[in-house]
């Protein structure tokens, strides 16, 4: 079974950019221009004021975990043979929350309140997953 | 309590009786515990002006069709009023308010509501489990693999970090799940279990083991409503419709604002507030207990404890027949049945059993309140009902 057996996702309008930069392994989300705020996940305008004027800011891709969980039974066939993974609700700096996986880390390991970075897993030649790994595990 | 007169009132309930209906399609399931409700209510086909569906898992009766038009053809039915409503596993809880509010409104005089599947006969068991725990963002969350059980395992997480809850307290939950089916003939699991047992069976999803997650069953129910004034001529009880409400703040997980506090807290204070009453005045409540840590949440965001106090109340024997307020004595989604779509609809039926007192040793004594909560997605999506005793 090859990785692109998983899901993967479908870029859409919204979300073009956000692929494009995670290919190039930047991390953005979208800003308003009228009222500043930053929302994730992309969309078409904002949740906050219903501006169309959405800019993309470019994060530092560091936070920390807000909730953990390692599967131990992946209820899709497509992921049968990365269990145990460890999904996680990271904190970005910036305050946004995102969905991702903790990589690079024993289950025993993680922790809430864990400092984390981003990695980008190159899942095919147009989608990089923004996944994460403990903040002190960075090459200097 | 409000002044009852102008109100709706459920008159006939019918469901399946046991965890498997092999043989029989959506359509036909649909029928059958329809035709019970009816049969119940002492009424026949000519008396039913109103149908609410929920739709059905079965594309041959959905698609491009409108599902509670196709059942009430089947059975014989001439709606005035009829609606699928499509809301996810709390629609239950909304058919009822919606089925109340349109004969206060004299929109139609009784509406009959159903929602049942062959969930598990249908297809294979894992067919059925992957059906049931699909569900995420497509490009934000489904590419983690986060399955359902793994959704809940976060927040159940983040609520064991934020305020101490345990394992074992989440465990506890099952217990008494299960110790309630026990009374419960038609109960899938009957066999009482214990903490011990929970925390040893296989992790689903840290920290959420087997006996965390409900189970997956066939089955369903429908259930009658009409105006008070009309219920009083018909041969049971009848269980008033007090008041109803709903809340809303996401519908993934991804976009959450919170993961420790959800919008069962404005769909309680809503239906509460409708009904003139408050969390003490309730006898019984049923919760949406697809998961554990699902039950404490709503204890503490419907106001029956503090916020972070839900796993010590479960703990203390509050939820079990016989405690402070005794949640599901049917056995719950955890232990007595779960179809699906249809999951929550044997609370609904149970809380009008319960409140006829007909309900033989898991009976809950002098019952006269019942409050019924719905839950939809990853606790995103709220309905609540409040019955009592006319």
């Amino acid at each position: 079974m090859s990785a692109t057996d998983r899901p993967l996702p479908t870029p859409t309008g919204d979300s073009e950019a956000f692929w494009r930069a995670c290919k190039k392994e930047m991390l953005t989300a979208q800003r308003c221009a009228d009222c500043g705020r930053l929302q994730f996940y992309p969309r078409r305008y904002c949740t906050s004021c219903l501006s169309e004027r959405l800019e993309w800011s470019t994060l530092s891709g560091r936070g920390k975990v807000y909730s953990h969980s390692t599967v131990f039974r992946a209820l899709s066939p497509a992921f049968q043979k990365d269990i145990p993974y460890i999904v996680a609700v990271v904190e970005l700096a910036e305050g946004l929350r995102m969905m991702t996986q903790i990589v690079e880390c024993a289950p025993e390991a993680v922790f809430v309140g864990m400092p984390v970075e981003v990695t980008f897993d190159h899942v095919s030649d147009e989608i990089a997953l923004p996944k994460f790994r403990r903040a002190e595990a960075k090459q200097p | 309590m409000k002044d009852p007169s102008g109100r709706a009132a459920i008159v006939g309930i019918g469901r399946t009786e046991g965890p498997r209906t092999p043989g029989v399609n959506s359509l036909q399931l649909h029928a059958e515990v329809a035709r019970k409700a009816i049969l119940d209510a002492g009424l026949k086909l000519a008396d039913i002006d109103g149908v609410l569906t929920a739709g059905c898992d079965e594309p041959t009766y959905c698609e491009e069709v409108a599902h509670s038009a196709v059942l009430s053809e089947y059975m014989g039915l001439k709606p005035r009023f009829t609606y699928t409503i499509d809301l996810g596993t709390p629609v239950f809880a909304k058919m009822v308010e919606v089925a109340a509010t349109a004969i206060s409104a004299g929109l139609c005089r009784t509406v009959l509501l159903a929602c049942a599947e062959p969930t598990v006969s249908r297809a294979s068991r894992t067919q059925a489990v992957e059906k049931m725990t699909a569900f995420g963002h497509p490009e934000f969350e489904l590419p983690y693999g986060v399955s359902i059980p793994a959704f809940y395992a976060l927040i159940a997480r983040r609520h064991m970090h934020e305020y101490g809850t345990t394992g074992a307290q989440m465990a506890r939950v099952a217990v008494a799940m299960r110790r309630h089916a026990g009374l419960n003939p038609w109960a899938r699991f009957r066999d009482p279990i214990t903490v011990e047992d929970v925390l040893a069976s296989p992790m689903i999803a840290d920290p959420l083991h087997r006996l965390d997650c409900s189970i997956t069953t066939d089955g369903g129910a429908a259930l009658v409503v009409t105006s008070l004034d009309h219920a009083r001529d018909l041969p049971h009880q009848p269980i008033v419709y007090l008041g109803a409400g709903q809340g809303y703040s996401h519908e993934h997980l991804v976009a959450a604002p919170s993961l420790t506090s959800f919008a069962a807290v404005e769909s309680g204070r809503d239906a509460f507030r409708m009904a003139g009453l408050k969390t003490g005045d309730v006898d019984i409540a049923f919760l949406y207990d697809n998961f554990t840590i699902a039950v404490i949440s709503q204890l503490e965001d419907l106001g029956f404890c503090g916020a972070g106090e839900g796993g010590a109340f479960v703990e203390a024997g509050h939820i079990d027949l016989g405690g402070r307020i005794p949640v599901n004595p049917n056995g719950g989604l955890l232990s007595e049945a779960h179809p699906g779509r249809p999951g929550g609809i044997f609370h609904l039926t149970e809380a009008v059993a319960q409140l006829r007192g007909a309900c033989g040793e898991r009976q809950v004594r002098d019952a006269e309140t019942a409050l019924v909560h719905g839950v939809g997605g990853i606790m995103s999506n709220h309905a609540t009902v409040i019955l009592a005793r006319a």
